[in-house]
């Protein structure tokens, strides 16, 4: 990572902004949204994620470019398993 | 940042096969990150078994939701982001030199480790008295009490609850690990091992920290928050 | 006594230190490498004389020599020991290991401590599996399937999956040790296009361990879960889907076969370049070939199960990229054959392995090609067709690539000089007898007899016994190099630095290396195989 030394403030921030979205995703969770509510729930969990990704874990500020592509590539592997794997058994009622 | 002398002074042994100080930190950060790639493909099956039963025994999962502690849940959650955030200033410290904040905040991240671990513990205890682990123990006429509006088969029921303590017991199984690494970390730490030029360990051992945090941040809406909108 | 005239014998990685502590605590990539190839020669013979009791029983069509049971147990450990404990090791850690940090100048790998817990992670592995055979072995098949694996077979199934397991462990590390060390520890002016192509092959492959191994590794936990807790994952009864593990099971299964061929596939440019003394033709395209089949290669797992039970739509999916990961693997055999296209060839051992190689590798992929198709695979499926599919790959191919390696390295790992006559005698005998064990097998599934059937119809049986007699002479090739390996580390010539005239930064310091490697940090300015500017030996530097 980078030598930058990030104020303290960021992270405070960060922290507010994590807990925040922690208690909004189990209360919205009670509000019925059909579909939705999954959606939001991951959507939120992304967020999150990302904000402890490239902030706690320095992400934003490195200028490694090999670390972002680590991480898309371990993503989207696990995208291969779960959407080929779901082409499995989203299509066995058709055939 | 090449050739610094303090490097090869406080850690000879080291060096010997590296360039330089900075090539053994890159090498040092890089090796973390594709372990932890290597951690989401890990955990990414259960996921994977997750998805599958979810499509397929939707009320099921939405019923075993239901019956877990949402309240136990969300303060775990808030948990492990202050123990993130104690993690992050933790290497903040150690950049500036400061050992003692250092130590303080890595021995609050311990704490905060312990108190996830601890309230876990209670939860999965809360599940053997309601009779919800997977086996010959198992009993879901609670939930097909409970929830007479969702049609529960028992069955499918139990696979819910596996994968319930499949998955969070392997994240506490991470998460004891990672106390043991911080133990590990702090007694270095208080011992003066780190420095601003010198912090690795505890950089990398707080990248571990925080994907342990960010698997929880995922696990929490799949496992407590299937559905939890009122039932007429 | 030795005969070795040994004049004041230069200091390297083997005379360094001597006693047992200093091979068990070394941290040096090249004990390491020797410490990984007596530990995996011995699995060989394990899961070879499984293989044997196999090839025996087969003889006939009764099932006479063994129980039923133990049939089952005989090929689930064979497939287990062969794949888990020699095949996916045994490049990566024996050639892998020593030759990484030489041929980009590096004086070791990356973290050499994890290198060496990596082997011990292994040897835990194998104690355990050890310990798992003569307790009652695993019946399983070597795919651990359920529900059978779950809940109604009776032998070792945990121990073995703790196995596994743990050594799943071990591969991680190696290949997380490799692209490290790829990235950041190059000499200066090593640049990506100027590596070795063995290099951007291994590169791949430990693509594939890092982002594959793990699935096996949650997947086997979750058997023994479910076996030991009684969770119900993947129990029918309880609403679980068998295919699911199938699903988990095979996106590590499948790649892993590339882990397996694609280190052969390293051993084979390196190979093909000096034995014709010409830069391989198409670097780019071999190097990007590499890292297209670690892709694609996650891509087809479910052409294992098109009969078990999976959507006709996801079948039709995965059928057609099954034959796209063809596509590169052909792009690198047309590749090595215009290498050599005028190149000027020597028939020396590892160019017999590296020979033997493509064509053998040929056909098991184009029989490969066979099984995409799924009305072929219908027909074929669990028929010794598979079998001798895999095994023209696995054995023809990367068996092979991994001893034409051997032989061409053993200068530079040991400092002599296998006798030549014998190394060709072998090589022919390894083909000979690859082809006798395993081209009636195609044979024998295409008119149907099944795999993992202890007893078969009596018209089977002369291709069976051709098969047999194939193995027995198989087996005479195999060990002929086991010995004459030892022989030459006493008697064996001593060798040159660079004994082939070969290209690569590894020729370019003593044979054996010293401990650190290079005398001096080597600075690249020349491109990969430059055999234009590198001198032919006078003959191949050979002991007749």
């Amino acid at each position: 990572m980078s030598e930058h030394v990030m104020p303290g403030r960021i992270y405070y921030t960060i922290w507010i902004a994590l807990l925040c979205l922690t208690v909004i995703t189990a209360a919205v969770s009670f509000v019925d949204l059909g579909r939705f509510n999954t959606v939001i729930a991951l959507v939120i969990a992304t967020v999150k994620a990302l904000l402890v990704v490239l902030f706690f874990m320095h992400v934003k500020y490195t200028s490694e470019r090999l670390t972002k592509i680590v991480i898309v590539s371990a993503i989207f592997w696990l995208f291969l398993l779960l959407a080929l794997s779901m082409a499995d058994y989203g299509t066995r009622h058709l055939s | 940042m090449s050739d610094s002398p303090i490097a090869i002074v406080q850690h000879p042994e080291h060096l010997h096969h590296f360039v330089d100080a900075e090539q053994q930190r890159d090498a040092a950060q890089l090796g973390m990150w594709l372990f932890l790639a290597t951690e989401i493909m890990f955990f990414g099956g259960m996921f994977c078994a997750y998805l599958v039963y979810r499509y397929w025994y939707y009320n099921e999962f939405a019923a075993g939701s239901r019956s877990l502690n949402i309240y136990l849940g969300t303060i775990n959650t808030a948990v492990l982001i202050c123990s993130s955030l104690t993690v992050a200033l933790g290497v903040r410290a150690a950049q500036m030199g400061n050992r003692k904040l250092l130590v303080i905040l890595l021995l609050l991240t311990i704490v905060f480790g312990f108190a996830f671990l601890g309230i876990k513990g209670v939860e999965w205890y809360q599940k053997y008295e309601e009779h919800h682990i997977p086996g010959r123990t198992f009993n879901a006429d609670d939930l097909i009490r409970d929830y007479p509006q969702i049609h529960i088969d028992p069955r499918p029921e139990q696979i819910y609850f596996s994968l319930y303590f499949a998955m969070t017991g392997l994240h506490a199984l991470h998460m004891i690990i990672g106390v043991g690494i911080f133990i590990f970390l702090t007694y270095n730490a208080w011992k003066g091992r780190y420095s601003p030029k010198y912090y690795t360990p505890v950089e990398i051992g707080g990248l571990y920290w925080h994907f342990v945090d960010i698997v929880w941040i995922y696990l929490f809406p799949l496992l407590y928050l299937i559905d939890r909108k009122p039932l007429r | 006594m030795a005969t070795v005239a040994v004049t004041a014998e230069r200091e390297n990685y083997l005379n360094k230190e001597y006693g047992i502590r200093s091979w068990l605590l070394t941290t040096d990539h090249k004990r390491i490498a020797l410490l990984y190839l007596a530990s995996i020669t011995f699995f060989f013979f394990i899961g070879g004389f499984f293989a044997l009791i196999i090839r025996l029983e087969l003889l006939t069509p009764a099932g006479d020599l063994v129980q039923a049971d133990t049939y089952n147990k005989l090929f689930s450990m064979h497939g287990q020991v062969m794949i888990f404990f020699f095949l996916i090791p045994s490049i990566p850690a024996v050639l892998g290991n020593f030759l990484v940090p030489l041929m980009i100048g590096a004086k070791d790998l990356a973290f050499p401590r994890i290198n060496l817990l990596s082997w011990y992670l292994y040897i835990i592995a194998g104690v355990i599996y050890l310990h798992c055979i003569v307790t009652g072995g695993v019946d399983t098949g070597w795919t651990f399937y359920t529900p059978f694996s779950t809940a109604f077979s009776n032998t070792r199934v945990i121990e073995a999956g703790i196995a596994i397991f743990i050594a799943g462990f071990s591969s991680i590390l190696t290949g997380l040790n490799f692209v490290v060390t790829i990235h950041r520890m190059r000499a200066p002016g090593m640049t990506w296009s100027r590596l070795p192509l063995f290099i951007w092959a291994h590169y791949a492959t430990s693509i594939i361990q890092l982002l594959g191994t793990p699935v096996l590794a949650i997947t086997l936990l979750l058997v023994v879960f479910e076996r030991a807790f009684n969770l119900g994952i993947f129990d029918p009864t309880r609403g679980g889907d068998p295919l699911l593990f199938q699903h988990l099971f095979w996106f590590y299964s499948h790649p892993a076969v590339y882990i397996m061929i694609l280190p052969a596939m390293a051993v084979e440019s390196e190979l093909v370049a000096c034995f014709t003394r010409k830069r391989i033709f198409g670097y780019n395209f071999v190097a990007m070939s590499s890292i297209a089949i670690a892709v694609f290669g996650f891509l087809v797992w479910a052409h294992h199960m098109f009969v078990a039970g999976i959507s006709l739509y996801s079948a039709l999916i995965f059928s057609i990229l099954s034959y796209l990961v063809a596509v590169p693997s052909a792009i690198k055999v047309f590749n090595w054959t215009a290498t050599m296209y005028k190149g000027s060839i020597s028939f020396t051992t590892p160019m017999l392995y590296a020979f033997g190689f493509i064509g053998l590798f040929t056909m098991g992929g184009l029989t490969g090609l066979f099984l995409a198709c799924l009305g072929i695979d219908v027909h074929v499926h669990d028929t010794y067709f598979v079998i001798a599919h895999f095994h023209y790959i696995m054995v023809g191919g990367a068996v092979m690539g991994y001893l034409g390696g051997l032989h061409f390295w053993w200068p530079k790992i040991s400092g002599r000089m296998y006798p030549e006559g014998w190394g060709r005698l072998a090589a022919l005998l390894v083909f000979a007898g690859f082809n006798l064990t395993f081209f009636p097998q195609f044979i024998l599934g295409y008119m149907g007899m099944p795999r993992r059937y202890w007893q078969y119809p009596p018209e089977f049986q002369v291709l069976n016994v051709l098969s047999t007699a194939g193995s027995t002479i198989l087996a005479v090739g195999y060990v002929l190099p086991m010995v004459y390996f030892l022989w030459s580390m006493r008697y064996g010539k001593i060798a040159e630095d660079n004994p082939w005239g070969a290209a690569g930064l590894e020729w370019k310091t003593s044979s054996p290396p010293p401990t650190f490697n290079f005398d001096e940090t080597p600075e690249v300015t020349w491109e990969a195989y430059n055999y234009e500017q590198i001198p032919a030996p006078p003959e191949v530097n050979v002991e007749r």
